[in-house]
């Protein structure tokens, strides 16, 4: 595990659980909210699950106001974090004074009304497996500095991998791209083989690769090995 | 001398300089960049790196694509001529590959076994800024780079660096690290896609990147749309969804 994602994952640990929430994902994820916001001087930090037509469904955010601000992008049906999500890539706006306007009408004033000057989304996403997406905002406009840039994308690398593994996996366990590093091209072929196999989504397949290597006592490599070279195939689960 | 015309010369550098469009796509651009180099500097196989935001060295776009030919892009991910560019801002040329186990140890008998005989490696640089590299294979024992045409590629990954990275200058690098982390992502599409059409199909990955990448070019679609399509949409192309 690289140190930018083991110094993420301890500030996240840091973070107290808040008293009203239960365990599990949810909690998780708010205490991520919290640390991005440290982590990053910013304002506010939200992320959002949500599925490929636009429907979102859990949100987690570090407080009321972020909260009220994701909610209030699906409403309006616009927003960086919903462009982000669409155009598979990060949306940065560090001066929401500067030419967005127009791009989100109802949004940015909405957005800036509550104090946000500068807004920074981020896609959850491994390949054609779109999880929801991650926001980050501050209230004064600026850039994020390069290590800022790659700190926040650690976040949202930690927040795609606790999505992907649900509560069953610690999100120590990664994606399973770390252990593979060196055949992540395969890891990638055998993900698309398996959608196929099982009739599945990414993200469906990886989780069934996982747990076979889990179960298996495998490694993840060995695993995409063995589906490309068409000696280890999966079925569908029957219903 | 160099082989190369000039006419054809001066088609690419534009084409290589014009990043200014409306609908730029990072890995196209790339996939432009390595074909050009390539066929001007008559390669067996080109291909480019760029650093991703932890400053690893990621694989991005190819001349050709194949199973063996990727593995030698990821394994520079560690070490490797392109590695060895990258971080020292400097090319390295003509490196025979038979001699050098010591200096590569996973990448130079890997690569020699593909059949190259010598690599070399361009950093994409602009002034103290190194954002990846251009790696360029050689097959014939004693072929190496003439020195025109080392200029000429220096150049090519010059150019392209400016382009690149004057959107950086203008906007900030918001625009760049969209790009490139979109781009990034793209790669895993494609390699999502491959698989996907391999099992659909039952042909290697190989096979499928062949099909896919001459779909796209059929119907004047991005690779990157297409392998989107093949993963999401199926049934938006049969032709490549349907066995």
């Amino acid at each position: 595990m690289n140190d930018r994602r083991a110094r993420v994952l301890a500030l996240i640990e840091r973070q107290p659980a808040s008293p009203d929430a239960d365990a599990g994902l949810a909690s998780y994820l708010h205490r991520l909210c919290a640390a991005a916001v440290g982590a990053l001087t910013a304002s506010g930090a939200g992320l959002s699950v949500m599925v490929e037509d636009g429907v979102h469904g859990l949100t987690a955010a570090s407080g009321p106001d972020v909260a009220h601000l994701e909610d209030l992008q699906f409403v309006l049906g616009e927003g960086p974090g919903m462009d982000a999500f669409a155009a598979r890539r990060p949306v940065l706006i560090p001066d929401l004074d500067h030419g967005v306007c127009c791009r989100w009408p109802a949004y940015v004033p909405a957005a800036y009304d509550s104090g946000v000057r500068a807004a920074f989304a981020f896609p959850l996403q491994i390949g054609a497996g779109r999880l929801g997406v991650l926001e980050i905002f501050r209230a004064r406009p600026g850039s994020l500095t390069t290590d800022e840039l790659g700190q926040a994308l650690t976040f949202a690398e930690v927040a795609l991998a606790t999505l992907l593994g649900g509560q069953n996996l610690p999100a120590s366990a990664g994606t399973g791209l770390d252990e593979a590093m060196d055949s992540r091209a395969e890891l990638f072929q055998a993900q698309g083989m398996v959608m196929v196999q099982i009739g599945g989504t990414a993200a469906e397949a990886l989780s069934r690769m996982r747990a076979h290597a889990y179960a298996e006592d495998r490694p993840l490599a060995d695993v995409a090995a063995d589906l490309t070279g068409r000696r280890l195939r999966f079925e569908r689960d029957c219903p | 001398m160099t082989t190369v015309s000039a006419e054809r010369l001066a088609q690419v550098f534009v084409e290589v300089a014009d990043t200014l469009v409306a609908e730029f796509d990072l890995i196209d651009f790339l996939h432009m960049l390595a074909g050009r180099t390539a066929s001007l500097v008559h390669a067996p196989a080109v291909g480019l790196l760029v650093a991703d935001q932890r400053g690893q060295l990621e694989f991005l776009a190819a001349s050709n694509e194949n199973a063996q030919l990727l593995e030698l892009f990821q394994v520079q991910h560690q070490e490797g001529p392109c590695l060895d560019a990258f971080r020292s801002a400097a090319p390295v040329i003509n490196a025979d590959l038979a001699k050098a186990g010591p200096r590569w140890p996973n990448f130079a008998p890997r690569a020699a076994q593909a059949g190259f005989r010598s690599v070399h490696a361009f950093p994409l640089r602009l002034r103290r800024d190194v954002i990846g590299a251009l790696n360029v294979f050689g097959d014939q024992t004693g072929q190496s780079l003439q020195p025109d045409d080392v200029q000429i590629v220096q150049a090519l990954a010059d150019v392209a660096t400016i382009a690149l990275l004057q959107e950086r200058a203008i906007r900030r690098g918001e625009v760049l690290a969209g790009q490139l982390q979109g781009a990034l992502n793209s790669r895993i599409v494609i390699e999502q896609a491959k698989g996907a059409i391999a099992q659909v199909h039952g042909v290697n990955v190989d096979q499928a990147f062949i099909m896919m990448r001459g779909y796209a070019r059929r119907t004047n679609r991005r690779l990157s749309d297409v392998a989107h399509s093949v993963v999401t949409d199926p049934t938006g192309i049969p032709e490549l969804a349907n066995p």
